[in-house]
């Protein structure tokens, strides 16, 4: 590669790397709003309870332990449910970061980085995903 | 006067906690991770898992809100961070089944000595121009090299020790992973002391690290149930506002007497830490 395409692939790198910064930002306040929206219920109905035990460990309910059983929860607008999908959102948010990446790297014709950025997602995936960690 | 501790009380203080650890971890560069779950667990007596699955939330909400203002600046090299990432993110999962397994006192030990080893970091200077080393025979073929720019134009620079740089990237993966923080001081010491990459490079590669690392361990840590959104929603919300508005002002404020009392805080949360993890009192 010549020094004049290297300098214009870290040029379109740049521009690249602007979008998805600014898609990133978007996903975080749209996974904010998410979350103080299933907040904003939580306190509505339990605000003036007592303050649930978080002393002891002893994990959170299933509903909100998989992706799916959080969507139907939050179908059913459970305020958990609601706010556990916010932060699902934005757990979301650097996994979408990789699938750009690997797209803009793929459009580079660079394939030893859009191998190891493919390697990246899978680690990724399979810490989503994987029922042997559960 | 007595007011009774109601759960609208705990959250709104909990949400002002996380908002200073925040503002603090924005404005002093160190992360406000490394403060929350100390915060959570000495002050509001939250079990460590919990505070560490609302911790580790809020450390993807920062480094994916910052990522568009560090981009810009156009130190932050994609390459170098995707190679790394592998390491982080393998580690991340490593830590994550870790946390299911140690006890909350080997943990909360673990913490304090990060917790220390960050504030001396926060101490040390740091030379904007690192001392070159041979650069590593991996580094071309990787392409782990790049420019950036500086008062006299872009400056390029290459990669040493990326060995070295990958194994301690792990390590970073595996505390970020046990602990729910960023783990951005590691991050820092492998790019910087370790491949000898530009000090601006490493801090800005190593935010955008920080949120892809972190959602490794987020689906181990989920299915555990480390993740309790009733806490984790004022956590994620206050800490968020907080380094939003400490990155706005950053530019203007004067952060080196900030840094130090921050260290100090960090240093008595550390101490703390490590003595009710041996003690047993968390």
């Amino acid at each position: 590669m010549s020094t004049g395409e290297r300098a214009t692939s870290r040029i379109q790198d740049y521009q690249v790397e602007v979008a998805i910064g600014v898609l990133l930002r978007v996903g975080v306040m749209l996974a904010a709003a998410v979350v103080l929206l299933g907040g904003a219920l939580y306190l509505a109905k339990h605000g003036g309870a007592p303050v649930p035990d978080y002393k002891s460990f002893h994990g959170v309910s299933a509903e909100l332990q998989s992706i799916r059983s959080i969507i139907s929860g939050s179908l059913a607008l459970h305020a958990d449910a609601i706010i556990q999908l916010g932060l699902l959102l934005l757990i979301a948010t650097p996994v979408a970061r990789v699938i750009f990446a690997a797209v803009a790297f793929a459009l580079e014709r660079d394939m030893l980085y859009v191998g190891f950025t493919l390697l990246v997602l899978a680690v990724l995936l399979f810490g989503l995903f994987d029922p042997a960690l559960r | 006067m007595h007011v009774p501790m109601t759960t609208l009380i705990f959250t709104l203080l909990v949400a002002t906690g996380s908002f200073f650890a925040g503002l603090l971890g924005a404005l002093t560069g160190l992360g406000g991770g490394v403060v929350l779950v100390p915060l959570l667990a000495i002050v509001f007596g939250v079990d460590i898992h919990y505070a560490a699955g609302a911790s580790l939330v809020s450390v993807i909400a920062t480094s994916s809100g910052a990522a568009a203002a560090y981009v810009r600046e156009g130190y932050s090299n994609i390459r170098i961070g995707m190679f790394l990432e592998i390491a982080t993110t393998l580690g991340a999962i490593l830590g994550a089944i870790l946390a299911t397994k140690l006890s909350t006192g080997v943990i909360a030990v673990v913490f304090g000595l990060m917790l220390l080893y960050s504030a001396y970091l926060s101490g040390r200077p740091q030379p904007e121009h690192p001392v070159n080393l041979k650069p590593d025979r991996l580094a071309k073929p990787l392409r782990l090299e790049g420019s950036y720019p500086t008062a006299a134009g872009p400056l390029a620079y290459t990669s040493a020790r990326v060995p070295a740089g990958f194994g301690l990237m792990f390590g970073a993966g595996t505390l970020s992973g046990l602990l729910g923080i960023g783990s951005g001081a590691v991050k820092v010491l492998a790019m910087d002391q370790a491949m000898r990459l530009p000090f601006k490079v490493s801090t800005t590669t190593s935010n955008f690290m920080i949120g892809v690392t972190a959602a490794a361990s987020a689906g181990v840590y989920l299915s555990r149930g480390f993740i309790e959104p009733r806490l984790a929603m004022p956590v994620m919300l206050g800490v968020l506002a907080g380094s939003l508005l400490g990155t706005k002002v950053l530019v203007r404020a004067k952060t080196s007497a900030l840094r130090q009392i921050f260290a100090a805080v960090i240093v008595v949360l550390a101490i703390e830490m490590i003595w009710k993890g041996i003690s047993g009192k968390l």
